[in-house]
């Protein structure tokens, strides 16, 4: 049925977020953009999950689990960071260099 | 067949080994248990030398043709090469023991006067008793390897004894010298041993000299390349010219050593090998020539150094290396017998008169002790008229003069002749040996003259030691005159193991070695003269003797010398003659030098500095830092790079899994 426009769409939300953890400096756009990538990857299993079974439909509950989780603790993270060095720019959050 | 109590040979070289291994013991626990160590050092000798009578007698009554070899174990069993520790006894090697354990025990008899004050008596006799072993297993040995074992140990005792007082830097210097001049000689043995080894097949002495005339064709290369190498080891071992420069030098250690490995066994030990090796030479003309040639060289040129020295023990050191030059005419002739026989009334002279010379310097230090005088107890311009404090050792060391000059009926008369003899007879072949026969008169005048003039200038004139030490001047204790009585009488009657068939004696000493040296002898016959020359000879030598002697009476003047402290410097030839002809300058110029320069210079600042610590060892380490310094280029502490080298990663692996 709507297979291919969703795996389409899939793909180039998933591009997006790619492009944007690699194009991005700020901390919290990546964070972003990686929820975007985990949201291309659940659009795939629900999907997929039409043919192929409900096991993927499941699988997204985990990642979505998976993904409050990593909010939660990233976020944290990102705050003490700020508070730390009044900037989010990954650009300037390299002290462990060769 | 071999009689059963001669499977009992290793008891020879074992009471030694006994000896050095309690009196070693004794030397690091009780150094003081004087008596303990004296017993045990001259026991042992005495046991073996007791031992080496019964199994020579044993083994005369079995009128063996060939060798008695007993293997005791297996000792090199590598592939084809099959070397088992085995000893031999022979005709030659009964001799050579009979003459070490013998000579050795009086010497340790007299070491014990000797030695008594010093404070490393027990050393001292530890080290005395392993040279006696390993110059056992050296003459005993019934392959290259065994012998070159012993042959390797008595270099090592030679060495710990000669710098025995090692706490003089001199002292430890020359025992370096012998040590290292004789690794040149030793490349030269174990070249020898591996050029054998490679066309032989085998390092046992029997099957390489029973198989030696089918493999090598006379002349032949590689017998020839075999015989110098031998020959090599031979004049380090045996201090001749070019590696004799060693042998002076040791003179540095104790007296009685100076007697025992430096004149009477273990610079033979290379006379032994080339007579050991006979039929190797007799298949080499060039070989023996050389041997024969540098022999005479020698004798001569060791002659004439001996003349200016005023060192009572180096006069009688470049005598040591002139009679090992006589023996080596004789071996190199082919007339091992009388090669053999000079050794063996060599070493009856020699130990005499070092052992005379050691009672001297040992009256001549007390009487400089007494009185706290620093003066050298060693220079004959220090001596004179001592034959009215030492009446024993003067007379004997005028029978050893007598022997060694070759006035008869003395032993050295005998053996020296017939080297003599041999080698004119030789030149009837081969007219080279006329040139070594007129070098060997030529020696034997010089013989004459220097030992004359060293009794002259010791024991008879004014004394010139010193008034107040004058008094001091007496003979040493019976323990260091009695060897010297026996020796004396071994001079007188040495002779009699080999008067030769023209003074109607048997020649026993030839006919014992005939089974030994009869191999050579059919390659290479020894030629015979007609009884008017060998008579012309005999007169000749007689006459050349006398006449050495005659001179030293007429021209030397021992009442015109002084003191050593008060002495001009030499000139002209005899500061030549006293300078030992420079010899020692010139290996330091063009040996020593170089390589201290090339090993400075260029094995130490350019190979260890630059090429082994910059490039090898610096070098790698700058490598490995250069490689981490560009991959912590990778690690910029950025996570945007690292998520593109991952997502370049990712792409990788997927692209390659889908293709």
């Amino acid at each position: 049925m709507l297979l291919e426009p969703s795996l389409t769409v899939s793909a180039v939300l998933f591009t997006l977020g790619v492009a944007g953890v690699l194009l991005r400096r700020n901390a919290i756009v990546i964070f972003m953009c990686v929820e975007l990538m985990l949201n291309a990857v659940n659009l795939t299993f629900v999907a997929l999950a039409q043919q192929l079974g409900v096991a993927g439909q499941i699988f997204v509950f985990f990642v979505m689990a998976v993904a409050a989780a990593e909010a939660a603790v990233g976020l944290a993270i990102l705050l003490a960071i700020y508070r730390h060095r009044q900037t989010l720019n990954l650009q300037n959050i390299n002290l462990l260099k060769g | 067949m071999p009689a059963a109590p001669l499977s009992l040979l290793w008891v020879v070289p074992a009471l030694p080994l006994l000896g050095f291994a309690v009196n070693g013991t004794l030397a690091l626990g009780r150094p003081g248990a004087k008596g303990a160590v004296s017993i045990v050092g001259v026991g042992t000798l005495a046991l073996a030398f007791a031992a080496s009578a019964f199994a020579v007698i044993e083994f005369a009554k079995l009128h063996a043709a060939a060798p008695l070899v007993f293997p005791y174990w297996e000792w090199l069993p590598v592939g084809e090469l099959q070397v088992g520790f085995a000893l031999q006894l022979d005709q030659l090697s009964a001799v050579m023991i009979l003459v070490v354990t013998g000579v050795g025990a009086l010497i340790h008899v007299f070491s014990i006067g000797y030695m008594h004050e010093d404070p490393g008596y027990a050393r001292y006799f530890a080290y005395l008793n392993l040279f006696v072993f390993f110059m056992l297993i050296l003459v005993l040995g019934a392959n290259f390897p065994v012998m070159f074992v012993g042959w390797e140990g008595v270099g090592l005792c030679s060495y710990l004894l000669i710098g025995f007082w090692f706490n003089e830097r001199i002292n430890a210097d020359a025992g370096r010298k012998a040590f290292i001049v004789n690794r040149i000689g030793d490349f030269g043995f174990l070249v020898a041993m591996l050029l054998i080894f490679w066309r032989i097949g085998s390092l046992d002495f029997g099957p390489v000299f029973a198989r030696a005339p089918a493999a090598f064709a006379p002349g032949s290369a590689v017998v020839t390349a075999i015989t110098l190498f031998l020959f090599l080891g031979c004049t380090g071992k045996s201090a001749q010219i070019p590696l004799y420069t060693w042998l002076p030098d040791a003179m540095q250690g104790p007296t009685p050593v100076s007697a025992l490995i430096h004149a009477a066994t273990m610079v033979t030990a290379g006379v032994y090998l080339v007579a050991r090796c006979g039929v190797l030479f007799a298949l080499s003309p060039l070989g023996s020539a050389a041997v024969a040639g540098v022999g005479a060289l020698t004798a001569l040129f060791a002659a004439t150094i001996a003349l200016k020295q005023w060192d009572i023990k180096r006069v009688l050191a470049y005598s040591t290396i002139s009679q090992l030059g006589y023996m080596f005419i004789g071996v190199g002739t082919g007339a091992y017998a009388a090669g053999i026989f000079h050794l063996a009334t060599h070493a009856f002279f020699k130990a005499l008169l070092f052992l005379g010379s050691g009672s001297v310097i040992h009256a001549m230090h007390r009487a400089y002790h007494a009185t706290h005088a620093h003066d050298d107890a060693q220079d004959m311009r220090n001596m004179g008229g001592l034959a009215r404090h030492l009446p024993w050792t003067a007379g004997l060391m005028w029978i050893a003069t007598l022997a060694i000059a070759g006035i008869p009926p003395f032993a050295g008369f005998f053996s020296k002749d017939e080297i003599l003899g041999a080698a004119f007879a030789e030149a009837e072949v081969r007219p080279l040996w006329y040139v070594f026969w007129a070098m060997g008169m030529a020696a034997a005048l010089l013989t004459a003259f220097y030992m004359t003039r060293l009794m002259r200038y010791t024991f008879h004139g004014p004394n010139r030691t010193g008034d107040r030490e004058r008094e001091h001047l007496r003979e040493a204790p019976w323990m260091m005159t009695a060897p010297l009585v026996v020796l004396g009488a071994l001079t007188v009657l040495g002779g009699g193991l080999n008067v030769p068939r023209l003074f109607g004696g048997g020649a026993f000493l030839e006919h014992w070695l005939e089974p030994v040296t009869s191999a050579a002898a059919r390659l290479h016959p020894v030629v015979d003269t007609a009884r008017t020359t060998e008579w012309a000879l005999v007169v000749a030598a007689v006459l050349v003797a006398a006449l050495g002697m005659f001179a030293a009476f007429r021209l030397l003047r021992p009442a015109a010398l002084v003191p050593a402290r008060l002495a001009p410097a030499e000139t002209g030839l005899a500061r030549l003659l006293w300078k030992k002809w420079y010899v020692d300058e010139l290996y330091d110029a063009i040996v020593v030098r170089p390589i201290v320069w090339i090993s400075r210079e260029v094995l130490w600042k350019i190979v260890d500095a630059r090429l082994v610590d910059g490039l090898l060892v610096n070098g790698s380490a700058a490598v490995s830092r250069a490689l981490g310094w560009m991959g912590s280029r990778l690690q910029t502490g950025e996570v945007g790079s690292y998520v593109m080298l991952f997502v370049i990663g990712v792409l990788a692996v997927l692209g390659a899994a889908v293709r």
